[in-house]
């Protein structure tokens, strides 16, 4: 056999290979890459001949990889992994799949998950992904400090004036900042009082709200927070701000579900029993992202697709797994997952709280929101603004006004 | 056989071609030709339309543009200058008198250019970080004083410190190209302004440094353009993926990129990159021209 022919015939057996097992692609973000290694046992029962590829990047460079290859329309996976900050923006243009049309007709799926998740993936009638996980929201707070302070819960709760008082008392007594930052009382607070069909930026029929009294309200009392000194000046997911929730020095974080995994496994371990979830203040609904999977229409494997993400998120075995998982400690957005006796366990890490419950309550009861492919715009639009007003002392109203007409310039482009 | 030794040359440089054309050429035209369209980034390619010079004309009129070009000149500047103040009479005293530590001393503060800037900045975001870092330890130690300044947060404060960042990691660079510069200066016309009695800053002030002319132009040329292109050490000081604190050290380069991945409109965002580069070159120009005057007077 010459040299030639053996070159012809292992080329000619590797292009048989690669056909015989094309794999479907899968891209992810961490820790959803677990996700994925949790399903691949049933995959492979139910596909032996079609393995499972996937590619996991930092969240980031995810979307970013996933902006740029539905902007070139090419180097798409069959199925993408997308953030819900993400999915306003991936969801008005025709580069995902409408999952609402044959075959797929996932209107029909939209009781069997969390109200405001399913709908976060919809826009005027598209259905552009299925939601996964989900992060309810709750006040995270360092129980031992508020009761050194011999402040109760209650007054967490009961309303953010109540909240700022307890937040002054605190720093009386022990020298601890309430919170990271004035930005995450906004954050809340712009969420107050939406109902089913609201936006959060922009109205459904995309009139700018940026200067409406939600946005009044929350800027006012993010300055009165930072007036009273009450917040230590850190930006979330930066080394201080991990430090300060090691030591103490940052006494409550509001944030979704999954930041008790968070300080769990990663950002404060050693503060295990001491932390505690308690309602937002004044009854205020906000959830901490969520993961959605989408097809992307450029897949040439969407039936299959299709059945992966179906088995990730309809699963009811893989949907507790997931949440059970520690590294993953994904919410369930199935509500057939969310009636295990699990979710009645007590939290170790919060003092033996039974902190599921409330999440699932908080869950059930948030309001479906409209998204805007203009809200990361938005949102960066009014943190500036709320920079501006307090680090130089802008005046409020003048903000706002701002806000509007920087949002303005941008909503008159074609 | 004549013919092939013809396209040798041409086979040889293939490689390089060829690279050259899908990364160096190929990205800058197709970002001139994106910077004529608005489309959907979701929707792919498909949904371009064309706008003519209106990406070019909203960037123009955009407030945190032209905020983003003040930080970036300002950056430059307050990052270049010192660096050229400070390399140029040390590299000359290396050059001159410190004998065989030279090596060592060019060594070390080579250092920190060839460190990766991401390194560096996290490394400098630790030493200045408000509570815990050793900067403001110190200054509490030395003075009382009422409340420790913010560096990475306080908008005032943060321009400051990426500036410091940026001197530190390039001053070592012009230091080596001016002594580099200085062994091409004949050893005897320092001997001879000895002879007529020039100490070492006369030696400096007027053999040094007009013969030093073309290499100033060349080392602060790219200082400019480093300065203009700055991404790195404010993206990574700041913390927050956004400039800082009403994006007070947000670059252009910075703000480019959110214009493309962040609010998804790359068509404005290559325009602006044109823009940027269209400054560079007219700045590059006319310190050169500025230059050349100077050696014709």
């Amino acid at each position: 056999m010459s040299f030639r022919t053996v070159i012809v015939l292992v080329l000619a057996g590797a292009a048989l290979c690669a056909r015989a097992a094309e794999p479907l692609t899968v891209a992810v973000y961490p820790n959803l890459d677990e996700a994925i290694r949790l399903v691949t046992p049933l995959w492979k029962q139910r596909h032996p001949d079609v393995p499972l590829r996937f590619i996991a990047r930092n969240y980031v460079d995810h979307h970013n990889a996933m902006t740029t290859a539905l902007a070139a329309g090419s180097g798409l996976p069959d199925v993408m992994a997308v953030e819900v900050s993400y999915l306003g923006r991936f969801a008005a243009g025709g580069g995902l799949t409408d999952l609402a049309a044959a075959p797929y007709q996932a209107g029909r799926l939209r009781d069997r998950f969390v109200r405001y998740a399913f709908a976060q993936a919809e826009n005027s009638g598209r259905i552009v992904a299925i939601p996964t996980d989900i992060g309810p929201g709750g006040m995270f707070y360092r129980h031992d400090l508020f009761s050194r302070a011999g402040i109760p819960e209650a007054d967490l709760a009961i309303s953010w004036e109540s909240y700022l008082g307890a937040g002054r008392k605190l720093k009386a007594t022990t020298g601890a900042f309430l919170l990271a930052h004035p930005r995450e009382i906004k954050d809340i607070v712009v969420r107050a009082g939406l109902k089913d069909g609201d936006g959060l930026y922009f109205s459904a029929t995309g009139q700018i709200l940026v200067d409406t009294p939600r946005f009044v309200r929350a800027f006012t009392l993010a300055r009165a927070a930072r007036v009273a000194g009450l917040d230590a000046r850190l930006t979330p997911y930066s080394t201080e701000w991990n430090a300060a929730l090691r030591t103490g020095r940052v006494a409550s974080q509001p944030g979704g579900a999954w930041l008790a995994g968070h300080l769990e496994d990663w950002l404060a371990p050693g503060t295990s029993g001491r932390w505690r979830v308690a309602p937002l203040p004044g009854g205020s609904g906000a959830a901490w992202g969520g993961s959605f999977y989408a097809i992307p229409a450029a897949s040439r494997n969407k039936a299959l697709a299709w059945e992966l993400i179906q088995l990730l998120t309809l699963e009811r075995s893989l949907q507790l797994a997931a949440f059970k998982a520690p590294r993953l400690n994904a919410f369930p957005a199935l509500r057939a997952a969310q009636d295990d006796p699990f979710f009645a366990q007590p939290v170790a890490f919060l003092g033996g709280q039974r902190a599921r419950l409330y999440w699932r309550d908080a869950a059930a009861s948030m309001p479906a929101l409209v998204v805007n492919r203009l809200d990361p715009l938005a949102e960066e639009v009014v943190n500036a603004e709320l920079d501006h007003v307090l680090d130089e002392g802008k005046d409020i109203a003048v903000a706002l006004a701002d806000a509007r007409r920087l949002l303005e310039r941008r909503m008159r482009r074609p | 056989m004549n013919r092939a030794r013809e396209r040798a040359p041409y086979l040889f440089l293939a490689p390089f071609l060829l690279l050259f054309l899908a990364f160096g050429a190929f990205p800058p035209l197709f970002a001139a030709a994106m910077s004529l369209f608005v489309w959907d980034p979701a929707s792919g390619y498909a949904s371009a339309r064309f706008v003519g010079l209106d990406n070019y004309a909203f960037a123009l009129t955009d407030p945190w543009f032209w905020q983003s070009c003040g930080n970036t000149l300002w950056l430059a500047l307050a990052a270049g200058v010192p660096q050229h103040l400070v390399a140029l009479p040390l590299a000359f005293w290396l050059h001159r008198h410190a004998g065989r530590a030279r090596h060592w001393l060019l060594g070390a503060y080579f250092l920190p250019f060839i460190t990766a800037s991401v390194a560096v900045s996290l490394t400098f975001a630790t030493l200045f970080s408000t509570e815990y870092g050793v900067v403001n330890q110190a200054l509490r130690a030395l003075v009382r004083l009422p409340l420790a300044p913010d560096w990475l947060h306080d908008p005032a404060l943060i321009k400051p410190l990426v500036a410091l960042v940026v001197f530190w990691r390039f001053v070592g660079w012009n230091v080596l190209l001016y002594v580099t510069a200085l062994q091409s200066i004949p050893p005897t016309l320092f001997e001879a302004a000895a002879l007529d009695g020039a100490g070492s800053w006369r030696q400096f002030r007027h053999v040094a440094l007009p013969l030093l002319r073309p290499t100033i132009l060349f080392a602060a040329t790219l200082s400019l353009i480093g300065g203009l292109q700055l991404f790195e050490e404010p993206y990574i000081l700041t913390q927050d993926g956004r400039g800082g604190s009403g994006g007070a050290a947000a670059t252009t380069a910075i703000y480019l990129y959110r214009t493309a991945f962040d609010f998804g409109d790359f068509g404005t965002a290559a325009a602006m990159s044109w823009l940027l580069f269209l400054a560079i070159a007219g700045l590059s120009w006319g310190a050169h021209r500025l230059f050349r005057r100077g050696d014709a007077a």
